[in-house]
């Protein structure tokens, strides 16, 4: 008989091994997928992992790109991490995206068509503030009501959603767009553009951000008492309640900064990649960037290689699909496989398996 | 630094030599981008047919590759520049959504082209665009929907308020109430192109409501399936047959057939005759086609529709003909006037009857 025994200390060795396993078997089981849908398991996982770092014909486009699509995913996933760590759960960073982006984009295009350089500073603090506003209605509903901040968080992506095809439809649409939706193009106008900083590395404002929020993340969670705080707070809310944590204010930060770091990470993907406010604007990472956290497994470090190997998983996705004729589902499928396994697997981390037979039995 | 530079000049020189290479002896490589899952049974796989019959007509001397459910935005930009690197010499980009992105990719590629649906931008000389007269269709089932209902209500669930989508409800509630001076018309916007959920929703809502001739400017199937649920309830296929439907709910069709259009310009690529240039074909074209008209509507009605189905393609029969007032009570079109592409391509109003506003 299999026995699950639960450890008094989660495994240090199993937390660490256990993503690298994970990869491993998503491997092994999207390979076995590919086969039955009659492509060639080996050629389809080195076109998804091998081909857009090392390939010669794509690398040079797919490795920046790889900076372009990991950028959002770990600006948001670290803002998230640290509420998750606290049990403070903020599913709604797709919306604070979203509210960032437009308030940034907004103000852009409220100084069009100057080209000053202080515009785009104003952007960013007008997108952080967007997403922080944004992610404060569920952090003051649950502090004054105790209303659920999953659902309140969750619902007010819809809001968002709506309020982006408005203002796409309206307020911010391009007025010399001949009456289509959208607004007028950032990307392609000096002062409101978000460029890459080094010519062909794809490394623009946001990933920079991305990778300064990595490090910020961990001097916090290592080395100031508001990490210490978050930390107790997950782990034993009672004790923390008697240490002195206000679990309010602890509530406003979370959710404020992750909502912060959203809108963040939405200012410069519309000034930047994206180019444009449009209707259908949003195209995931909020929702993404909960897989990225707990794949990373809400430590900074780890949330920055997540967030490379998921953008790793997209492009090199997107290569199989037209290089091989792979349905857009299998990678999509491919993709769940991947956080599937590794929930699956945390069992290792925190259970030790024992195998008992009769005899252990009898002892009992 | 200088190393990367040099690693993406070699790839480059690669990825040119790699054109280079199918233009003289390699099979013509054509890409397509497709918004939605081949399998939508609507818009998505009517491009996926085209590409199809492109394969059959030249076989050998084509190799198709094509990407499905790509968002538009960033996502659609990076696919497409994949695309042009993996020496496509032809890209489609079919959505709407796609425009800047296409035009930017454009830029960096010069020897690819580039072929958008439904978009008006062309900004660089390697960028066409080409978009069907939906509206001629719209027009046909306008009037059987007029002829059909029975409770005088008739929905129409729209996805976009962009000018085509906006053709499209005029043209469809001008000719049901050409027919039925009583008929009323419900729109609901989904603000999608494909949402199985919300579609059928934005169904079940009119059917509620009393609604009972349902068409649709969303690619699934999933109104239809809805309509079969109640009665008495019918509606039209979209973009693709929709034949699983037959004989009701689904009385007749709108049919994109993209397959001449995409014919025409691979062959053109091939022939080094290619020019940018705007397309916009209709039933004369071959390029909008009614499905089988079924069961539930009468021959006589049957009839009426195959007679405006042939003025229209021999160009007799403008669905767009005058008068016709605006919302407001100002004129669009005078006795007889007949719209221009420019009218047309432009319109942000409802004519007069519609109730409600479109969203802005």
């Amino acid at each position: 008989m299999i026995r699950l025994e639960k450890r008094p200390n989660p495994s240090r060795l199993w937390t660490a091994l256990t993503p690298v396993l994970a990869v491993l078997l998503t491997m092994i089981a999207g390979g076995i997928l590919f086969a039955i849908l009659g492509k060639d398991p080996f050629e389809a996982i080195r076109t998804i992992f091998w081909d857009p770092l090392f390939n010669e014909q794509f690398a040079a486009f797919s490795r920046p790109q790889l900076l372009v699509k990991a950028g959002p995913l770990i600006l948001i996933a670290i803002g998230l991490s640290l509420g998750f760590r606290a049990g403070i759960w903020n599913i709604g960073a797709e919306g604070q995206y979203i509210l960032g982006a437009v308030c940034g984009a907004a103000v852009g295009l409220a100084f069009y068509p100057s080209e000053s350089p202080f515009i785009f500073p104003l952007m960013v603090i007008a997108g952080a503030l967007g997403g922080w506003a944004w992610a404060m209605i569920p952090a003051v509903l649950k502090i004054k009501f105790g209303t659920n901040e999953i659902l309140v968080s969750l619902m007010l992506v819809y809001v968002a959603e709506k309020l982006l095809a408005s203002m796409a439809l309206g307020a911010l649409r391009n007025p010399e767009g001949g009456g289509f939706p959208g607004s007028r193009n950032l990307s392609q106008h000096p002062g409101t553009d978000n460029p890459e900083l080094i010519a062909g590395t794809g490394l623009h404002w946001g990933v920079a951000t991305a990778f300064i929020a990595v490090i910020l993340a961990y001097i916090l969670l290592n080395r100031h008492i508001l990490g210490y705080q978050i930390k107790l707070a997950g782990q034993a809310p009672r004790a923390a309640r008697f240490a002195g944590v206000n679990p309010n204010l602890l509530i406003a930060i979370c959710l404020g900064l992750s909502g912060a770091l959203a809108g963040l990470a939405g200012l410069f993907e519309v000034s930047g990649p994206a180019g444009q406010i449009s209707i259908d604007f949003n195209s995931g990472y909020g929702f993404t960037a909960i897989i990225v956290a707990f794949l990373g497994r809400l430590h900074p470090v780890g949330i920055l290689l997540a967030g490379l190997l998921m953008a790793l998983t997209y492009i090199g996705g997107e290569l199989a699909q037209f290089m091989l004729g792979l349905p857009a589902a299998a990678i999509q499928a491919f993709q769940g496989m991947l956080l599937f396994f590794l929930l699956g697997l945390d069992v290792l981390s925190n259970y030790r398996i024992r195998l008992t037979g009769f005899a252990a039995k009898g002892a009992s | 630094m200088k190393f990367r530079l040099a690693l993406k000049g070699a790839a480059l020189a690669v990825a040119t030599s790699v054109a280079g290479m199918a233009m003289a002896e390699d099979p013509t490589k054509v890409g397509f981008v497709y918004v939605g899952p081949i399998g939508d049974g609507g818009w998505t796989y009517q491009h996926d047919q085209g590409r199809l019959a492109v394969e059959a007509e030249f076989g050998d001397k084509v190799e198709t590759i094509f990407q499905e459910s790509v968002p538009e935005g960033a996502d659609s930009e990076r696919v497409m520049t994949q695309m042009a690197l993996a020496g496509a010499d032809i890209i489609f980009t079919t959505s709407f959504g796609y425009m800047d992105a296409t035009n930017a990719v454009a830029a960096k590629f010069p020897d690819v082209k580039f072929e958008h649906a439904t978009g008006y931008k062309r900004l660089h000389p390697n960028v066409a665009t080409y978009d069907s007269r939906f509206y001629e269709g719209r027009a046909v089932l306008g009037h059987i929907a007029g002829k059909m209902t029975e409770t005088n209500k008739i929905g129409y669930i729209a996805s976009f308020p962009i000018p085509e989508v906006i053709q499209g409800i005029n043209s469809y509630f001008l000719h049901a109430q050409k027919v039925n001076p009583d008929v009323e018309l419900t729109v609901i916007w989904v603000y999608t192109w494909f949402d199985p959920a919300k579609e059928a929703d934005a169904a079940k809502a009119m059917i509620e409501q009393g609604v009972d001739v349902i068409t649709q400017h969303t690619d699934s199937t999933a109104p239809l399936a809805e309509m079969a649920k109640t009665d008495g309830i019918i509606g039209f296929g979209q973009a693709s047959d929709m034949g699983e439907y037959k004989p009701a709910p689904r009385v007749a069709s709108i049919i994109d057939n993209w397959n001449p259009y995409y014919i025409k310009r691979v062959k053109a690529v091939m022939d080094g005759t290619w020019e940018q240039g705007h397309s916009w074909g209709g039933m004369a074209e071959g390029e909008v086609v009614i499905g089988e008209i079924t069961g539930p509507v009468p021959d006589d009605l049957k009839a009426e529709a195959m007679g405006m189905v042939e003025a229209i393609t021999a160009g007799d029969y403008h669905p767009f003909t005058g008068p016709i007032m605006k919302q407001d009570g100002s004129v669009f079109l005078a006795e007889g006037e007949v719209a221009t592409d420019e009218q047309l391509v432009t319109m942000d109003f409802y004519i007069q009857g519609i109730t409600g506003e479109i969203p802005n």
